[in-house]
């Protein structure tokens, strides 16, 4: 247990290494020196080369002990991506200022979604080959291929628009369950046609297997079948799934964001892709996959928490 | 692979992997509703492509032309209304279904070339080799998807890959509007394929008809390409038939953010020009966007949940 914790964790340490060297190859060899965009036409001599010394693009890419890529590592390592282009301001400040607002609008959807879609999953599982089955399934696929912006346009549009039955954007003076409300909603909305759909293809491989039909035989109701053994059961495929839609909570957040006027992160990127900031997103490139490696270590561990034959080859 | 036993009898003539699928596809109603509709969708493209080619003159492709006045409403005019300057929105649409395939399909076969042999290299000789392909894309599907197309998407936009030879340009290819798109889709998407394609690979390796074909004197290479990759490829045409959805809203956001194709109408960019439009009420280019990306979505997903039942029993969900 301690042996698998232990090499699991030795195991990050490559990916980080590899996602630091993608990063770089993307932003500081492809994107290369871009000292002209930011210094503008007009700038002398000097300017420049006080750009260029800022972000280090007077210097070797990589074999130096003060290479482009050793500053790179160890920018990303201490978490100092230098200033934003836009407005100069430290980009880890940014991000700690968005954080906090992106997390209110995310998590509350996240758990929204879970709890509705493994809810309607068990349901339509149970009632599984009868029409309401079938209509289910139907309505999910139709919901996984209605594009994402679509959601989000109709629903801001009719409900807070035309209807007003919420605040159309994001104002300082509104409370966050006000304004934070129909962007949750949608997002929940949006998500539901692929969770429903995996949950229920989940709980019908679980619904076939013989100790629910011995839950069944010893005279255990359907409620007691689904949620003390058919849940328990299909926790590790849904303990996965949680896992792979944090980074997808980023791709709702930035969408989202950009509507309803939330200034959290996904709102930072909007901002910095339209200003070709590549500081910024690499920041959050980096940021992203870091939080990535650190959940897929989370769920490992708690899979061998869970399931005490799981172990890595 | 083969029949199932009650239809072999019936018929003593060996029947393939593929005909035997074809026939148990065609069965599916639904799934060749949705065939027909993908069928439409590519002969639209099809069509668009011969007519610029050619340079006929159908109104059909002619997009820009200004057809009446701005904003009207559909109805019998204009049958899915016009935008803020007098074009159809319907052939704004129609054009829209090109750019969106066009993006589709060379980030799926940008992504079969890398992923394929990648994946099938990784599984056959292991070792060193295995541990750099796995660490490669262990690395790639750390990073957000979204936000690794979106790094590689800023970063391409108009960049020109240039090889050069003595001063001059052997090679040149310009990284602007769609191919910025496809090649931040195609470059990103190869994980999920190279990794099944491995999988497969591993599974394969060690079956009978590898050793009789090495036993003959078959190479690597030929084992490879010759006999395992034939009969695995079924499983990449059913993961892309899933994975081409993926794609067409990857380019759809793409566009939407600015990053994709800027002077032809895309989806996305409809979408886009459309937002500003939709408080004053004009829903017409919005809704005939939805609609372009969500019936191709649609028919993509059932077919290929379709095409997978029926390619591979073992997969089948109830």
């Amino acid at each position: 247990m301690t042996a698998y914790i232990i090499r699991r964790l030795l195991y990050t340490i490559p990916v980080v290494f590899g996602v630091l060297l993608t990063t770089f190859l993307l932003f500081n060899i492809v994107g290369g020196d871009v000292t002209d965009r930011i210094a503008g036409r007009a700038a002398s001599a000097e300017t420049r080369a006080e750009i260029r010394a800022e972000y280090g693009w007077d210097k070797p890419l990589f074999f130096s002990w003060d290479s482009q890529f050793i500053r790179h590592m160890t920018n990303a390592a201490t978490f100092r991506f230098g200033r934003s282009w836009i407005d100069r301001e430290p980009i880890i400040d940014k991000i700690r200022r968005g954080a906090g607002p992106s997390l209110m609008l995310t998590v509350p959807m996240f758990v929204g979604t879970l709890a509705i879609s493994v809810s309607l999953a068990l349901a339509v599982a149970f009632l599984r080959g009868t029409w309401f089955d079938k209509i289910a399934v139907v309505v999910c696929v139709a919901g996984m291929s209605l594009p994402f912006l679509s959601f989000i346009l109709f629903g801001q549009y009719f409900l807070a628009y035309k209807w007003g039955l919420f605040p159309v954007y994001f104002w300082p003076d509104l409370s966050p369950p006000q304004y934070l409300a129909l962007p949750v909603l949608i997002g929940i909305a949006a998500g539901l046609g692929s969770n429903v759909r995996f949950y229920r293809t989940v709980m019908l491989d679980e619904m076939d297997a013989d100790y629910v039909r011995t839950a069944f035989a010893k005279g255990l109701g359907p409620a007691g079948v689904l949620f003390k053994h058919v849940l328990k059961n299909g926790m590790i495929p849904i303990l996965t799934r949680v896992v792979l839609a944090v980074p997808f909570l980023f791709l709702g957040a930035l969408l989202l964001e950009r509507f309803f006027g939330i200034p959290g992160l996904g709102y930072l990127m909007i901002e910095a892709i339209g200003a070709r900031d590549f500081q910024v997103i690499n920041a959050m490139t980096y940021i992203g996959a870091v939080l990535f490696v650190g959940f897929n270590l989370l769920t490992d561990i708690c899979y061998c928490l869970v399931d005490p034959r799981v172990s890595l080859e | 692979m083969n029949n199932a036993p009650g239809k072999s009898e019936s018929s003593p003539v060996a029947r393939g992997i593929w005909s035997d699928a074809v026939g148990r596809i065609r069965k599916n109603r639904l799934a060749m509703a949705c065939a027909v509709v993908i069928a439409a969708y590519i002969l639209l493209v099809g069509f668009i492509y011969i007519a610029e080619l050619f340079c006929l003159d159908s109104s059909l492709i002619d997009w820009k032309e200004i057809v009446g006045p701005g904003y009207r409403r559909p109805g019998s005019d204009f049958v899915l209304g016009t935008d803020f300057l007098g074009r159809s929105v319907l052939r704004k649409t129609l054009y829209g279904a090109k750019i969106s395939l066009t993006v589709a399909f060379w980030a799926s076969l940008i992504s079969l070339a890398i992923g394929v042999p990648l994946g099938a290299i990784a599984g056959y000789f292991r070792g060193l080799a295995d541990e750099l392909i796995v660490w490669l894309y262990t690395t790639l599907s750390s990073i957000p998807y979204i936000l690794l197309v979106l790094a590689f998407a800023l970063v391409l936009k108009d960049k020109t890959l240039a090889l050069r030879l003595a001063g001059t340009d052997i090679f040149r290819f310009e990284l602007v509007g769609i191919t910025t798109v496809y090649m931040a889709i195609g470059l990103t998407g190869w994980v999920g394929v190279c990794r099944l394609i491995r999988g497969e690979v591993i599974k394969h390796k060690d079956r009978q008809y590898v050793t009789a074909a090495r036993s003959y004197g078959c190479g690597n290479a030929r084992i490879i390409t010759r006999h395992i990759i034939p009969n695995v490829f079924h499983l990449v045409i059913i993961s892309f038939s899933l994975r081409f959805v993926t794609f067409i809203q990857a380019e759809v956001i793409l566009s939407f953010l600015g990053l994709g194709e800027k002077n032809r109408p895309s989806w996305g960019a409809m979408i886009d020009a459309a937002r500003l439009d939709l408080p004053k009420g004009y829903w017409w280019e919005m809704a005939a966007a939805t609609g372009g990306i969500f019936f191709i979505s649609l028919a993509l997903n059932i077919f290929g949940d379709a095409l997978r039942d029926s390619l591979d029993p073992k997969l089948r969900i109830q």
